[in-house]
């Protein structure tokens, strides 16, 4: 009796000291014998990982590692950087018919105020299956209306919105208005399109004035300051540069709109959707605006452009020089954003090209090179161990590192198989 | 625009189609049901496979394609999609079996072409979830450019579609005028055994009358009762000249439905979707029920919120006869990627993946004679890729139906190449005229 007593207490320790290794990292891991591929620079061959506090400390293949390090045997698995989802409703949407578990669009026109992240759950069942297939960080985003929102980037780790966030904003998202009809959405008549254009310039101009005059009244504390404007607010780091802007535009007509807007504006762009980008590709390249896809699980709008114009889009734009990135534009299927890379190659983009879409490019956009999208010296340790090609459908995910730390790659998926393997 | 693109490709299709004789020539043969050959040819004559293995005779003038290094494989099935119809739900009435997916064809359904493109040759095209009964569905090949009529494979079972759960209940239908019966699964389960003891009670109605009429002394008066077409399906799935294929979610739905076939004595061929297959393996393996599932799509309503991508290897191996679906006109030209993700969840191995979208389908549809592998004797319908097919960097290069090529990347290309030159013309031309 005691000895059995023993025995559950021994594996209580055990299952305690487990989970706590889980939350706790150790000082120093040491990957060992993985194939790696930083992306940026040379893939090495049987290299070493050196992870300490979070970040990565050395990467190559003559790495001494240290005395007490955590050894992972890795040979034989591919060692990536974390993947970067660029469009996502991770955390915003549970189940897309419950209204209730969808937060990710607000009623109304003109919302820059509210930010993504402050609707983010935690524990959505959505994110441990993204992660799980490699995915690292994600930008998440409001949508509806003509502003949207403020969008966010996330890790896919942590118990709280604040252990989850990276950053609050990321970007501002306008929903460009459209004179195409375009999935589902209605052609408008171009004089109404053009009416919201002008609204919107309009909004940016008041923002402008609105930011001069409080500028002016926090010099001189005698003069007034005007009323609070919570719209204008929250416009002006967009309208002084510093917040990026992500439009969403599809048709070509449309994306050449957007560029002028954007320049006229001088707004930091970012265009998202552009499925009919192959048609204005030199267009867009010399805007040097950046784009991020949408999810390729599309028809396109018009039968004239050819079966695969959704496909070969991204393949066209990269050989024009547009800086690029893919996404997911999905919460249930965020999972999926290797494969929409994927696709992609199998229609004319580079593979490696592909790579950096869901990897590199999409950290530059974001402006968080610095710290994640590639296995880097000093880098966050967002890591991912395969044993394949982490682009590849039947690739098998090993151990996927966010900031250092060796995540769980059960979710809901395994917990419920597992509950009904016990019933035979 | 459109019309000149589509009347292009329909005048295309005569240049390159190749008649009913073709020989594909050194592929690397994927059977699915009878191992790889990884330098093989494919002879089909008159629309039949008639060969298959290395360095095959060319026949004289026969077509060749030329298949080196691409993998071919037997066309894709999808087990249940709603393409090629003018109308999907006859939503008026909650019981409409007399509903025929044949009387609604639309050969000009661009998702033909789509479905082509994703080496897809057969579909089984449905009537929807609207309704507890709905109508008759209908198999079909790819045969884009031809007639509704030249489309219908004769061979398949006849099916009629069921659904249960939040489509029938009307669950997510916002703002409906009057509440149509049912409202609940107690109403839908409940109002299909109305239909069948309907229909039990008008088989019986006839069978008296005919035994009155042939006895040797028929009563006088006798009328026969009143022909009803909605009755008449019904019987024909009582008397097992249909099998029902039932759009279910829930495990305990399911279970309800077939506890209700065995009160009726009528056969569940496959429940479609069904999410929560896994949970309930032992009942469907013993019972003999296919499913016609998603890889992963879920979470999409509550009824699909615990669909893990485990489902469909989980149940394969548990004995359960599973085959991926598209349900529309995007999903049917990538089922080869999901194929390969039962690889990845659950463990299937290549040919048992590749079973769900060829030969598994071919079965639940009464098929496999014809199609679902590559066998001498079965149809020539064919998908050549350029890569391996389970490979998300995959592409279908070509799509054969009993011979004919109906899908052909390279010749779209070049009539694209030729449009784009045409457009480009047109536009200097403009240019030139305004100066």
């Amino acid at each position: 009796m005691r000895k059995r007593a023993f025995i559950f207490a021994a594996i209580f320790v055990l299952c305690l000291s487990f989970s706590l290794a889980q939350e706790k990292s150790p000082r120093i891991i040491a990957i060992k014998g993985a194939k790696i591929i930083p992306v940026v620079g040379e893939d090495i061959e049987e290299g070493i990982i050196l992870i300490k506090e979070g970040k990565i400390d050395d990467v190559g293949k003559a790495v001494t590692i240290p005395a007490d390090a955590q050894v992972i045997e890795a040979k034989g698995l591919f060692a990536y950087p974390g993947m970067i989802d660029s469009f996502s409703f991770l955390g915003l949407q549970e189940i897309t018919a419950v209204r209730a578990t969808v937060d990710s669009s607000e009623t109304g026109r003109f919302n820059p105020q509210v930010r993504a992240v402050e609707a983010l759950r935690p524990d959505s069942m959505h994110i441990p299956v993204a992660r799980a297939n490699g995915i690292t960080a994600a930008v998440v985003i409001p949508t509806g209306g003509l502003i949207s929102g403020q969008a966010g980037l996330i890790r896919l780790a942590g118990w709280t919105p604040d252990e989850m966030v990276v950053k609050n904003s990321v970007a501002m998202h306008i929903q460009f208005p459209s004179i195409s009809r375009f999935r589902g959405r209605e052609a408008q008549p171009r004089e109404e399109t053009s009416k919201q254009v002008e609204e919107l310039r309009e909004l940016l101009k008041k923002a402008r004035s609105y930011q001069k005059i409080k500028e002016v009244a926090q010099k001189n504390t005698l003069l007034p300051l005007p009323e609070f404007d919570e719209t204008l607010e929250f416009l002006i780091p967009v309208v002084n540069g510093q917040l990026p802007v992500i439009i969403s535009v599809q048709a070509d007509n449309d994306i050449k709109t957007a560029i002028k807007f954007a320049k006229d504006e001088k707004l930091r762009a970012i265009l998202f959707g552009v499925t009919e980008g192959w048609k204005v590709a030199e267009e867009i390249k010399n805007s040097g605006i950046p784009v991020v896809f949408g999810s390729l699980y599309a028809m396109p709008s018009k039968w004239d452009d050819g079966y695969d114009a959704i496909y070969r889009n991204p393949g066209v734009l990269a050989k024009a020089g547009v800086k690029f990135a893919f996404s997911s534009s999905s919460a249930s299927l965020a999972k999926d954003l290797p494969y929409h890379a994927a696709k992609a190659a199998a229609f004319g983009l580079d593979r490696r090209e592909a790579l950096k879409g869901v990897t590199i490019y999409p950290a530059q956009i974001f402006g968080v090179d610095e710290m994640m999208g590639s296995l880097e010296k000093g880098k966050k340790a967002n890591i991912v161990l395969a044993d394949g090609d982490i682009l590849e459908l039947r690739t098998n995910i090993k151990h996927v590192f966010i900031e250092g730390k060796d995540t769980k790659l059960s979710s809901i998926y395994e917990e419920l198989l597992e509950k009904f393997k016990k019933r035979y | 625009m459109l019309r000149f693109f589509v009347l292009s490709s329909l005048a295309a299709f005569s240049c390159f189609s190749f008649g009913q004789n073709l020989l594909i020539k050194n592929g690397i043969i994927l059977t699915v049901t009878k191992g790889t050959i990884p330098k093989g040819d494919v002879l089909i004559i008159g629309g039949i496979i008639k060969q298959i293995g290395e360095n095959i005779p060319a026949p004289e003038g026969i077509k060749i394609i030329d298949a080196t290094g691409k993998y071919v494989i037997p066309g894709i099935i999808d087990s249940h999609t709603h393409i090629a119809l003018i109308g999907t739900n006859e939503s008026s009435e909650p019981i409409t079996p007399e509903v025929k997916m044949r009387d609604v064809l639309n050969a000009e359904d661009t998702s033909i072409y789509t479905a082509l493109s994703g080496g897809v040759t057969m579909v089984h095209t449905m009537h929807g979830s609207a309704n507890p009964i709905g109508g008759e569905n209908i198999v079909l090949k790819m045969k884009w450019g031809k007639t509704s009529e030249e489309m219908i494979v004769h061979e398949a079972l006849r099916t009629l579609k069921f659904a249960l759960g939040e489509n029938p209940k009307q669950a997510n239908v916002a703002g409906m005028g009057t509440l149509r019966y049912p409202q609940s699964r107690m109403g839908v389960n409940a109002i299909i055994r109305r239909e069948l003891s309907k229909a039990k009670n008008y088989m019986e109605q006839w069978d008296r009358y005919l035994r009155a009429k042939r006895s040797k002394n028929p009563p006088k008066n006798l009328t026969p009762p009143r022909k009803d077409l909605r009755m008449e399906q019904l019987a024909d799935l009582l008397r097992g000249k249909m099998v029902a294929r039932c759009h279910s979610y829930r495990a305990d739905e399911s279970l309800e439905f077939v506890s209700l076939s065995k009160e009726f004595g009528f056969k569940v061929a496959c429940f479609e979707h069904i999410p929560e297959a896994f949970k309930i393996t032992k009942e469907l393996a013993a019972e003999g029920i296919g499913i016609s599932i998603f890889l992963d799509s879920w979470a999409y309503k509550v009824e699909a919120s615990e669909g893990i991508a485990y489902n469909a290897a989980y149940c394969t191996q548990k004995g359960i006869l599973v085959s991926l679906n598209s349900d529309g006109g995007e999903r049917i030209r990538r089922l080869f990627n999901d194929a390969a993700k039962a690889m990845k969840y659950g463990g299937l191995s290549e040919d048992e993946a590749l079973k769900l979208v060829t030969i598994n389908p071919a079965v639940q549809l009464g098929v496999d004679r014809i199609a679902g592998s590559l066998e001498v004797g079965k149809q020539g319908d064919i998908a050549i890729f350029n890569e391996h097919p389970l490979s998300a960097y995959t592409r279908c290069d070509m799509t054969i139906i009993e011979g004919d090529v109906y899908f052909d990347r390279a010749q779209y290309l070049k009539e694209r190449e030729e449009m784009e030159k045409k457009k480009k013309e047109d536009e200097l031309k403009k240019k030139g005229g305004k100066k």
